[in-house]
C-alpha cells in the first residue's frame, strides 16, 4: 500500500515535472524580478553588510514590497499567494546576491508564518501573520537550545499553565533573526512525563518582559542575519498564544522544518550559482600557460563537477516544492534536496576557491565569503547526519513488508 | 482625465550579455542569448505608469513589434503596471528589417487607432543605439515631441518636458497630442511585484499584423556587414606636450 502511495505521488510529481524544462510564465517572471533584486540591491553591497554584521533592513523592506517575504502567504492576509516552487526561486535568487538575505527571507517564510499558517487559528492569522508579511517586521523559530540541537525532543524549557498565561523558562540557542526579529515561535515542554508528545508551541511577541537576547553571535558566514540565544525567564504570554494543541509542539517542528529544507536547499543553490559565476567567469579572464585556463581540462572538470551538484541538487530541490505544492509527502525529497544542495553548495564554494588560487582567498572576490556562507546550509535546519537518517528511514518505509 | 497613453517597449539583447559577432558578420548572435526590456522602455513604462497613479491619464497601453517572444516584454510592462498590451507581429525578414522607420509608421498608425494623447518611448534602444523612433513618430503624426525628457509634468491639455540637452535644460511646453522620449534620469522603474506578475496574467495581450494597420515594413536600408570593434591596443606614455604634438603628427593625426 505504502509503494502504491509513493508510485502515485512520483507519477503525480513527475507530471508536473515537464516544466522541468520551462517554467511556467508566471514563476519566470518572479525569478527573473528576484533576479534583478539580487544583482542591484543585494550583490552590490553583500561584501559590506558580511564585513559590518548590518541587517539589511532597507532590502528586507523592498523585499516586502515585492511580496517576496510572504510568498505563500494568501494574499487577504498580506501575502503574495504564490507556490513553494516560486518561493523556491525566489531564495535561491536571493541568496545568490546575498546569502544573509536569503537566510531572513527563508527564515520569515518557512519557519515563522508557515506554522502559523498551517496550524494556527483564524485569529491567530489575523494577529500574527500581515504586519510580517511587509518586510516591517520579521519572525524567528526557537527550537534548539544549548542542551539540544539535533535531538529536538529532549527540550529543556518550560512552560506551565499560571491561571490564564502560560509561563515559559529556559533558553533557547542559535536563533536566527533574533536580534532583529519582532515575534518568535517558541517551543517548550509542557509535560515531561510524555517526552516527544509533551511538547508545545507559543507564539511570543519581541521585545517582550522575561525575554532577553544574549551577546550576537559572531559567525563565520551569513554575518548579516544575527544568532543569538533567546532567554526566558518567567516570561508570561496569554494563553492564547498556544499555537496548535496542546502536545502538538514536536510535530508542528517537524513538518515546519520539512518545508524549511526546502528554502535553505534554495539558499544553498543561491550560494553554490553565485561561486560558480565567479569562478567560471574568472577560468575565462585569467591567462597561465599563455592561455585562458578555461582552456585547461582541469579547469573544466572542475567546473563540469560544480555544475553537475548544482543542477542535480536544484531538480531535486524543485521536485520536493512541486510535491509540496501537489499536497503529496514530501519529507524524503526536502531532505535530500536540503543534503544535496547543502553539500553541492560548500563543494561548489570550496572549488571556487581553488580555481580562483590566491584571489580566493582574500576578501577582494566574493568567493571566500560563499565558502564562509556556505558551511552552515549542512548544519542548520537539521544537520547533513539528520537529514540521512530522514532519507534512510523514508527509503526503509518504501521497503517494507 | 480620459487620456489614453500608448508606450512602445522593445525586446533587446540583456545589457550584462557579452554581445559577439556571428561568424559570417551578418549581425550578432542573438539565439539562446538572454533578452530583456530595453532599459529607456522601462523608464518609459515606469513614468506612463506613475501618471495613471496619479489619477492624471486613464489608460496605459504597451505596444511591442516582434515576433511571439514580444509578448514576454509586454507582460513585464504589464506587471509594472500597463494595463493591456498590443503585439503587432512581425517576424522573419520583416523582423530583420525593422528599423525606426516601420516602428514609427506602426506607432502612429496605432495612436489614431486608439486615440491616444501621449505616446512614451525610450529615447534609444541599447542595440541599435538609434535614437530616431520617437521624432519619426512625431514626424508622421505631425504632433510635438519633447525628447530626452529628465522631467514630464501634465498641464491641463499641455505637458511640460525638461530635457536633457548638451547645454543644460531646457523647458519645452508641448499641447497634446505629443511624443515623449525618455532619458535616463527620468525615473527609476519599479521591479514588478508578485501581486503585479499575478495581476498581469489576467490583463489583455491583443495580435495585430501590420498589413491590418496599413503599414508597409519595406526598409530602404541594408546591412551589408557587421563587425567587431578593433581590439583596444595599448597607449603610450609621453613626457612632455612637445613630444605629444610630434608623436601625433608622426602617426598622420594632425
Amino acid at each position: 500500500r505504502s509503494r502504491a502511495a509513493v508510485c502515485g505521488a512520483v507519477r503525480r510529481g513527475s507530471r508536473r515535472l515537464s516544466h522541468v524544462a520551462q517554467l511556467p510564465e508566471v514563476h519566470r517572471m518572479l525569478r527573473q524580478t528576484c533576479r534583478d533584486f539580487a544583482e542591484r540591491e543585494l550583490a552590490p553591497v553583500a561584501s559590506q553588510l558580511d564585513k559590518e554584521h548590518t541587517y539589511p533592513g532597507r532590502q528586507v523592506r523592498e523585499l516586502g514590497k515585492l511580496g517576496i517575504m510572504a510568498v505563500e502567504v494568501p494574499e487577504s492576509l498580506g501575502g503574495a499567494g504564490l507556490d513553494y516552487l516560486a518561493y523556491g526561486l525566489a531564495v535561491e535568487e536571493i541568496s545568490r546576491g546575498c546569502a544573509s538575505t536569503g537566510v531572513i527571507v527563508s527564515v520569515n517564510n518557512s519557519l515563522y508564518l508557515g506554522p502559523l499558517l498551517k496550524f494556527g487559528s483564524e485569529e491567530q492569522k489575523k494577529q500574527w501573520i500581515p504586519p510580517f508579511t511587509t518586510g516591517e517586521k520579521v519572525g524567528c523559530f526557537a527550537l534548539s537550545e544549548p542542551g539540544n540541537g539535533s535531538d529536538a525532543g529532549a527540550a529543556s524549557t518550560t512552560a506551565q499553565l499560571d491561571g490564564d498565561e502560560w509561563v515559559l523558562n529556559g533558553t533557547k540557542a542559535w536563533i536566527t533573526n533574533s536580534w532583529d526579529a519582532s515575534a518568535t515561535i517558541i517551543f517548550a515542554t509542557t509535560d515531561k512525563a510524555v517526552k516527544h508528545q509533551g511538547i508545545s508551541a507559543f507564539l511570543v511577541p519581541m521585545p517582550h518582559p522575561g525575554l532577553s537576547l544574549g551577546k550576537k553571535e559572531d559567525k563565520l558566514g551569513i554575518r548579516a542575519s544575527s544568532t543569538a540565544n533567546i532567554i526566558l525567564e518567567d516570561c508570561r504570554v496569554p494563553k492564547e498564544n498556544l499555537l496548535g494543541g496542546l502536545g502538538m509542539g514536536f510535530k508542528i517542528a517537524m513538518q515546519t522544518l520539512d518545508s524549511g529544507r526546502i528554502g535553505i536547499a534554495s539558499q544553498a543553490l543561491g550560494i553554490g550559482q553565485a561561486a560558480l559565476d565567479c569562478a567560471a567567469d574568472y577560468a575565462h579572464k585569467r591567462t597561465a600557460f599563455g592561455a585562458p585556463i578555461a582552456k585547461l581540462q582541469a579547469i573544466q572538470f572542475k567546473l563540469a563537477d560544480m555544475a553537475v551538484a548544482l543542477e542535480s541538487a536544484r531538480l531535486l530541490t524543485w521536485k520536493a516544492a512541486l510535491l509540496r505544492d501537489a499536497k503529496q509527502p514530501f519529507t524524503k525529497e526536502a531532505a535530500m534536496a536540503k543534503l544535496a544542495a547543502s553539500e553541492a553548495a560548500t563543494f561548489i564554494s570550496h572549488q571556487a576557491i581553488q580555481v580562483l588560487g590566491g584571489m580566493g582567498y582574500v576578501t577582494d572576490m566574493p568567493a571566500e565569503r560563499h565558502y564562509r556562507d556556505a558551511r552552515i546550509t549542512e548544519i542548520y535546519e537539521g544537520t547533513s547526519e539528520i537529514q540521512r537518517l530522514v532519507i534512510g528511514t523514508q527509503v526503509l518505509k518504501e521497503y517494507q513488508g | 482625465m480620459s487620456a489614453r497613453v500608448l508606450v512602445g517597449v522593445k525586446r533587446v539583447i540583456d545589457y550584462a550579455v557579452k554581445i559577439r559577432v556571428k561568424p559570417d558578420n551578418t549581425g550578432v548572435v542573438t539565439d539562446g542569448v538572454k533578452h530583456s526590456m530595453n532599459p529607456f522602455c522601462e523608464i518609459a513604462v515606469e513614468e506612463a505608469v506613475k501618471l495613471k497613479e496619479k489619477k492624471l491619464i486613464k489608460e496605459v497601453v504597451a505596444v511591442s513589434c516582434g515576433p511571439q517572444q514580444a509578448q514576454e516584454t509586454i507582460r513585464t510592462a504589464l506587471a509594472m503596471g500597463a494595463d493591456r498590451g498590443i503585439h503587432v507581429e512581425v517576424s522573419g525578414k520583416d523582423y530583420d528589417n525593422l528599423g525606426p522607420l516601420q516602428v514609427s509608421k506602426i506607432l502612429a498608425a496605432l495612436a489614431k487607432k486608439e486615440e491616444t494623447s501621449l505616446i512614451i518611448l525610450g529615447k534609444q534602444a541599447i542595440d541599435d543605439d538609434c535614437n530616431q523612433t520617437g521624432q519619426m513618430t512625431a514626424a508622421l503624426l505631425d504632433w510635438p515631441q519633447g525628447t530626452f525628457a529628465s522631467e514630464v509634468v501634465l498641464e491641463g491639455d499641455k505637458v511640460k518636458v525638461i530635457r536633457e540637452i548638451d547645454g543644460g535644460l531646457e523647458t519645452v511646453r508641448l499641447k497634446m497630442p505629443a511624443v515623449i522620449t525618455a532619458d535616463l534620469r527620468l525615473n527609476t522603474p519599479r521591479y514588478a511585484t508578485l501581486p503585479n506578475i499575478m495581476k498581469a496574467k489576467k490583463k489583455k495581450i491583443d495580435v495585430v499584423k501590420p498589413g491590418e494597420l496599413g503599414v508597409d515594413l519595406t526598409s530602404h536600408l541594408e546591412v551589408l556587414r557587421v563587425d567587431e570593434p578593433p581590439q583596444r591596443q595599448a597607449g603610450m606614455k609621453v613626457e612632455t606636450v612637445e613630444e605629444l604634438i610630434s608623436r601625433l603628427k608622426e602617426a598622420g593625426r594632425m
